[in-house]
């Protein structure tokens, strides 16, 4: 299981401000802390936290110019996520193969 | 892609069988551990229990798990929680013809951790219904 990576891209995206960020992010390209603490709403500090924790699960890259921090999305870091998933549903589907056999052997 | 673009795994199935041998299915300890984990699930709310997977290494094989639901042949749900990943898991029995229609629902989020931001816009759903095309293009 790919466990420890999907586990920080799942956190950074368990914050609704922080999926509204990536999202943002994803839609329009590349955009300065100071764009992004106009649309999320929140503190400058606040938009600063939330993307370190995204970076962390590498769901964004920043690149210095100037004065400013400019962040674009990485999709790709979703791929763990979507691994995780695909397990799951492997692990279920088998379950529920395991499930259908026990009901047959129970009484009604 | 299919299922995988959203983060609620669905499965489902119909059963020829009866929806009330479907709840002891999933209810009684000993018979949920014949098919899916060994635990010491009982159907209270509010009961913390575990499933134990065989552990492999990095993973103790330990899930922890609280019920959340229990509406008697009908709705059965759970935190379903592993390696600090924290995910909910819905079961839902409606009748079907010629037996039982079984739903699991795995969301990857407890809802409950969605706190309000900008009313319902941003819901886990929302959010993957747009990334859906990102998604497609990661294969």
């Amino acid at each position: 299981m790919t466990q420890v990576q999907a586990n920080f891209v799942f956190r950074a995206l368990a914050d609704p401000t922080r999926r509204a960020i990536f999202e943002e992010l994803t839609r329009h390209g590349e955009r300065t802390v100071h764009a992004l603490t106009g649309y999320a709403g929140v503190s400058q500090p606040a938009v600063s936290k939330h993307l370190t924790i995204l970076k962390r699960a590498r769901l964004v890259r920043h690149r210095r110019e100037g004065r400013e921090t400019h962040y674009c999305a990485q999709p790709d870091a979703l791929a763990p996520m979507v691994k995780w998933l695909d397990e799951y549903g492997a692990f279920w589907r088998e379950r529920f193969d395991r499930l259908e056999s026990l009901l047959q052997r129970m009484e009604s | 892609m299919n299922q995988q673009t959203s983060s609620t795994l669905v499965i489902e199935r119909v059963f020829p069988h009866s929806q009330q041998k479907l709840w002891r299915a999933l209810t009684e300890s000993k018979l949920l551990a014949e098919w899916l984990l060994s635990n010491d699930f009982e159907s209270a709310v509010g009961r913390e229990f575990q499933f134990r997977a065989q552990p492999v290494p990095n993973w103790s094989g330990l899930i922890d798990c609280k019920v959340l639901v229990v509406e008697p042949m009908q709705r059965l749900s759970y935190t379903w929680s592993s390696m600090g990943l924290e995910t909910v898991v819905n079961w839902t029995l409606t009748p079907a013809e010629g037996g039982t229609h079984l739903r699991m629902e795995q969301s990857g989020f407890a809802s409950d951790q969605d706190r309000a931001y900008k009313g319902a816009k941003y819901g886990w759903q929302n959010f993957l219904n747009a990334l859906e095309q990102v998604l497609a293009k990661l294969d």
